[in-house]
Order: structure tokens, then C-alpha cells, then sequence
């Protein structure tokens, strides 16, 4: 089976944030950058899939040049090859166009299965896989904590509120959003990175797609949010906050005896 | 201006997070002058119309087919595109649940529309709505706009709103009426089956006075240990956030938030979590809140009433000496 995972490269989780001259992104000079958490999972799970059921897994990801990166872990990892939609100013596109862009490049490769990550750790849409579900016309299910594929169907387990889950069935193709915990991920090999080397990376510019560039929405500007609860910090050496605190605790607040 | 406010049950029990959205709503459309439109899906829902007729709405439509017994996204997305191509609202809002962002999306795009997801606020500004959502994990907020013509899909999160402030009718009802919903078994392509919880819960953390919690900064396993101590010299249970228990470090029965358990103790520990709003809804009705964390700008330090900007390998092993041998 053919399997499509879209891969979003994003901002360190550990890296400072400072916003840009443009309000509307960050500064990208000396930070890192690294795989979208939930699509390392997604990748794993179309992996796994492959080596279990054979055929190929094609990693999708729209962003500029240095998301290269990103891709080729991916292939290091066992992705067979990739399609990089390429564009500096994807972070200025609305959830729409995004998967407009995504789903321009899916369709030609007509796959059996999309896999997406539930959320991006950067722009945090929540949104990108049920839209290329609509936009390529597939049934679709979120927050997927399980796979099982049987007489060409899917049995999903798909994560409700508060420790409950669902079982839910469709028919493939479909994109399915998958939540992180949903396996382990596998590190790469330096087999898969040498392996990776020679794997190809088809560079597809966004603009070339001539795809409708009216947005729905608009990010006016980003900001960092004012604190409006009065944490009181306690400052010192460890040992004399850990004091601090304890008397606090005790005290102050009488949350402890 | 017209809204609709999209309420959720399910099985006949109402999602929580729908008085939020409800306040939002009915906020908004005070402000604007704007008709208000509650909006309920589901089978057999009359009862729980009546409940939501006695709010402060003009009229609330109900979406009873009984293919929409059980939630389908597509089954959802057919019956309220229905009702807002027959209603034209310029604003849909909608609480943000693992259902509606499930299908919000696709009702927007099935119209050529966005949808703004996960809001935590709104102004109405000029004439226009500026929605502020959260970016980089809780660390920055965006303020959003709409563009091009309504209709506008947006949804709210949890704690945006305060639940206990939605207002009631002064007196009498408003009138409910059964919308006709248009759906055929061969437009739903997915099949909901059972729900389910897993292998039952081994410990009980609501009822744990004191909750020591730990998040992704407690780096390794083997690290565990050190806030175990720490619980055990207070009298406290281990908890953790979602990326501890997704490793297995700790069971998943001691996972916080909104996939997890939702606790109220009265100390609550967070030792480097960095307090995304999906751990947050599950603790913060904890009374006092002590945040551990290297980062100042980490969104847990927005509930805590004490915090510590440090490295945990620093302030809890500090901690645990001072518990162990109090000294002046
Ligand atoms: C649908 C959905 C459901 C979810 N459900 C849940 C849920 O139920 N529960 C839940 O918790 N999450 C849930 N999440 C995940 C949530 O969004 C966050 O990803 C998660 O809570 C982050 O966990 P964390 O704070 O431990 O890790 P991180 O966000 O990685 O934060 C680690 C923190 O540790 C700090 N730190 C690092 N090292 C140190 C040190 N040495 N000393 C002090 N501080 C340090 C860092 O500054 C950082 O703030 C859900 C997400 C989605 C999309
Ligand atoms: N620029 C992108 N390139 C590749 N995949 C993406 C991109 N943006 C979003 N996705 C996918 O969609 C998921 C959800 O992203 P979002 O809707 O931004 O929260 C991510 O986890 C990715 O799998």
C-alpha cells in the first residue's frame, strides 16, 4: 500500500522565542529546528504499516528550503522518498492554503492512505489533515491512537475526552490524524542515513501549483500574552527558595503540614 | 448580525464546554446587537432543547435525525452545513472539543470558508471580530481576523469563558424548533462503534489532597524516582503530563489533562511542565499551584501562585533536604 505522510518542520521546542519585525512570525537567525512531534509518530506508524503490508511511504511537507532537514530524517528513518512543496512564506498561508498545497501534490501520487500529524507545535491549526480530507474528497478520523487494516478497512481507535476512546471504522483511501503515544518511534540508523542519501527529494515550488491565494483568515499579529494571575516568584538559591517555599506552603497558603 | 452557538452532548449528557461558548456567544451578541441562534445535533434531543431554551437565546434549533445518534463527522458536517445554508448566520461558534475539531474544519471548507479553531478570546474592534488564539504551544497569541464574506467558523477553548455566567431568560422559554436535516445513510462513509475506557483505573487521583506532577523537563526515567520522593515526603500522589505516560514512564491512569484525569488537590506540583491548555484544564482547580520550571515564560507559571523559574535537578533534591532536615 502506498501511504502519504505530511511532515511539518518546526521551531525547537526548547528554542527562545522572539517575534519577528513582521509580527507575524519568529525570529528564525539562531534557533533549531526539528520534526513536528505528532508526525514523527505518523511516520512511525506508516512505517510500520509498510513493513507489515509492503509497499511505500512518501513523506509530503511544505515549507522553506531548510525543511530539507526535516525530509531527509524521514528518509533516514525508512521513508522511500519525499515531495517538498517549497515556499519561504508558507508561514503567512492560512490553514486552507496549506492543504490546498498539500493536497495538490497528494493527489497525483493517489495513495491508499494519508497520514498527518493532530497538531503542529508552531502554528497550532489542529486542522490541516481534516482539510485535505474535504479537499481531496476522503473520509478522514483525528486524534487516531491505533491502526488495524483488514479486507481493505480501517478499525480505528480514536481518543475521546477524559480516557475514553472509540472504535470507528471507514473504508480507504482516508486521512487519519494521528496523536502522539500512539507507538514508539525508531531512531535512524547510520545505515538509513547513508541509505537516505540516495533517496529522492522531488523540490515542487508553491507558486507553480496555481492554487487560489485568498485567504480566509488572516494572523493580524503574534505577541507574547500579558500574565494576568499574580504568581508570586521565589528567588534565591535553591536551597533558600526550597525554605522559602515549604514556609509558604505552610504557612501562607496552609496547603501543607 | 446573526450567530450560532453550536452546543455538544453526547449520549444525552452535555459536553461542559458548551455554557462557555454560550457566554462567549451571548456576549457577543449583546455587543452587537446580534440575534442569537443555540444549536443542538443529536437523536432524540427534545429534553435537552428544552434545557437550553430556558438561556438567553432567541430561538434553539435542533438537528434530531436519527442519523446523528452517534457523531460522524460527516453526518454532522451535512446536517449543520444544511442549517447554515438555510439560516445564513454570519457566525458559527462552537466550543473546541475533540468532536468539533473533528469536523469544524470541514464544515468551514465545505463552503469555501476558514475556520478559526481553539480561541481564547475575542474583541469586537471596528466593526470586525479580532479572535486571539495561541501559537508555539501557549507561548505567544495570535489576533486573527476573517477575511472575505461570512459566514465565519470559530471555536473556543476550554476556560476561555466562565461557565456560571451564561444568562438565563427572565422569564418564559425560547421557542425550539426542529430544523429538517437531509442525510442519507450513504452520505456517512465512517462507522462509529463502541466506546470504551481502558483496563480500569488503578489509583484515583481526585481524591489525592496533594498531586506532585511531572512533565517532559524530568528528562529520563530513571529520573522518576526523585519526584516519587519528593510526593512521598508530603504525602502526596505522583501525577504527570501526557508525553510521560505516552514513554511509559508512568501508567496512563496517572496522566493529567484533558485526555486523562481532571484533579482539584490542594497542592499541585508541577514540576517542569511547560502547562499547555490540554494539561491545564485537567489541574486548575487545584487551590494553590507551585510551578517548578527553567523557563519564565512557561504558560504554567499563568496559574501558579508560587513559582520557581530553576532547574528541577536543582530545586527538588533542595526541597526534599529541607523536608528531610529543616533548617532555619
Ligand atoms: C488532543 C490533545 C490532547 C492532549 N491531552 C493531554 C493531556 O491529557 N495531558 C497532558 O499533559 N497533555 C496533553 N496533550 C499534550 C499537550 O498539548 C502538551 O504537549 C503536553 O502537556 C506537554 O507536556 P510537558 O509540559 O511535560 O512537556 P513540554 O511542553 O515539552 O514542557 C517541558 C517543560 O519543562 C521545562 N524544563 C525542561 N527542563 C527543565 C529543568 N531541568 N528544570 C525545570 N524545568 C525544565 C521546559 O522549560 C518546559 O516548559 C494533548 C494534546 C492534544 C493535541
Ligand atoms: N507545512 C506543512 N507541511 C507538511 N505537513 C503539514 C504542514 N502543516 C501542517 N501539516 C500536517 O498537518 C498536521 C496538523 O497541522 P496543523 O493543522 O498546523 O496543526 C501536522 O502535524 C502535519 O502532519
Amino acid at each position: 500500500m502506498k501511504i502519504v505522510v505530511c511532515i511539518k518542520q518546526v521551531p525547537a521546542r526548547d528554542a527562545p522565542l522572539a517575534i519577528a519585525e513582521d509580527k507575524i512570525w519568529i525570529r528564525e537567525s539562531d534557533i533549531g529546528f526539528e520534526m513536528n512531534e505528532p508526525d514523527g509518530y505518523a511516520l512511525e506508524e506508516a512505517l510500520r504499516l509498510k513493513e507489515s503490508r509492503g509497499g511505500e511511504v512518501v513523506v509530503a511537507s511544505l515549507g522553506p528550503e531548510r525543511a530539507k532537514q526535516t525530509i531527509k530524517e524521514a528518509l533516514a528513518k525508512g521513508a522511500d522518498r519525499a515531495i517538498h512543496v517549497v515556499d519561504p512564506g508558507f508561514y503567512r498561508l492560512d490553514p486552507l492554503a496549506s492543504a490546498r498545497s498539500l493536497a495538490a501534490v497528494i493527489q497525483k501520487e493517489s495513495p491508499d492512505l494519508i497520514l498527518t500529524g493532530l497538531q503542529s507545535d508552531d502554528h497550532g491549526f489542529g486542522q490541516t489533515g481534516v482539510l485535505l480530507a474535504e479537499r481531496l474528497g476522503l473520509p478522514h478520523s483525528t486524534i487516531i491512537m491505533q491502526i488495524e487494516i483488514s479486507d481493505g478497512k480501517l478499525k480505528l481507535k480514536r481518543e475521546l475526552e477524559a480516557g475514553w476512546f472509540q472504535w470507528v471504522e471507514m473504508p480507504l483511501p482516508a486521512v487519519l490524524s494521528i496523536q502522539s503515544g500512539i507507538n514508539k518511534p525508531r531512531y535512524a540508523t547510520l545505515k538509513g542515513i547513508m541509505a537516505a542519501k540516495k533517496k529522492p527529494i522531488e523540490s515542487v515550488e508553491r507558486a507553480s501549483l496555481g492554487l487560489p491565494d485568498e485567504p480566509t483568515q488572516t494572523i493580524e499579529r503574534i505577541f507574547v500574552p500579558q500574565k494576568t494571575k499574580h504568581t508570586e516568584f521565589l528567588d534565591g538559591s535553591p536551597k533558600e527558595v526550597a525554605a522559602a517555599l515549604i514556609e509558604k506552603l505552610r504557612h501562607e497558603a496552609r496547603v501543607l503540614s | 448580525m446573526k450567530i450560532l452557538a453550536v452546543a455538544e452532548q453526547r449520549q444525552g449528557k452535555w459536553n461542559p464546554l458548551t455554557w462557555e461558548t454560550l457566554v462567549a456567544a451571548q456576549q457577543l451578541a449583546e455587543k452587537t446587537s446580534a440575534e442569537l441562534c443555540a444549536v443542538l445535533a443529536g437523536s432524540d434531543i427534545a429534553g435537552l432543547g428544552e434545557e437550553l431554551s430556558a438561556r438567553r437565546v432567541s430561538e434553539v434549533l435542533l438537528l434530531d435525525h436519527p442519523l446523528l445518534e452517534s457523531y460522524t463527522a460527516d453526518g454532522f458536517t451535512i446536517a449543520l452545513r444544511g442549517l447554515v445554508e438555510q439560516s445564513s448566520p454570519d457566525l458559527v461558534l462552537l466550543p473546541h472539543t475533540y468532536q468539533v475539531r473533528d469536523f469544524a474544519p470541514k464544515l468551514a471548507a465545505s463552503m469555501g470558508k476558514g475556520f478559526v479553531g481553539d480561541c481564547v478570546g475575542y474583541r469586537w474592534e471596528a466593526d470586525r471580530l479580532v479572535l486571539t488564539r495561541q501559537m508555539f504551544q501557549g507561548r505567544a497569541n495570535a489576533d486573527v481576523t476573517f477575511a472575505g464574506p461570512p459566514p465565519w467558523v470559530a471555536s473556543f477553548q476550554a476556560g476561555a469563558f466562565r461557565p456560571d455566567q451564561v444568562a438565563r431568560r427572565e422569564s418564559g422559554q425560547a421557542p425550539v424548533r426542529k430544523i429538517d436535516v437531509d442525510l442519507k445513510p450513504e452520505q456517512i462513509r465512517t462507522r462509529p462503534l463502541e466506546t470504551f475506557r481502558e483496563a480500569r483505573q488503578a489509583v484515583d487521583l481526585t481524591e489525592a489532597p496533594i498531586i506532585v506532577s511531572v512533565g517532559r523537563g524530568i528528562k529520563e526515567q530513571a529520573n522518576i524516582a526523585l519526584a516519587e520522593k519528593l510526593a512521598k515526603l508530603v504525602g502526596g500522589e505522583l501525577a504527570a503530563s501526557r508525553p510521560i505516560c505516552d514513554e511509559g514512564w508512568l501508567p496512563m491512569d496517572r496522566q493529567i489533562g484533558s485526555s486523562g484525569q481532571t484533579v482539584a488537590p490542594k497542592l499541585y506540583l508541577a514540576l517542569g511542565i511547560s502547562g499547555a491548555i490540554q494539561h491545564v484544564v485537567g489541574m486548575k482547580g487545584s487551590r494553590t499551584v507551585v510551578a517548578v520550571n527553567k523557563d519564565r515564560n512557561a504558560p504554567i507559571f499563568e496559574i501558579a501562585d508560587y513559582g520557581i523559574v530553576g532547574d528541577l535537578f536543582e530545586i527538588v533534591p533542595a526541597l526534599i533536604a529541607q523536608l528531610e532536615n529543616p533548617q532555619p
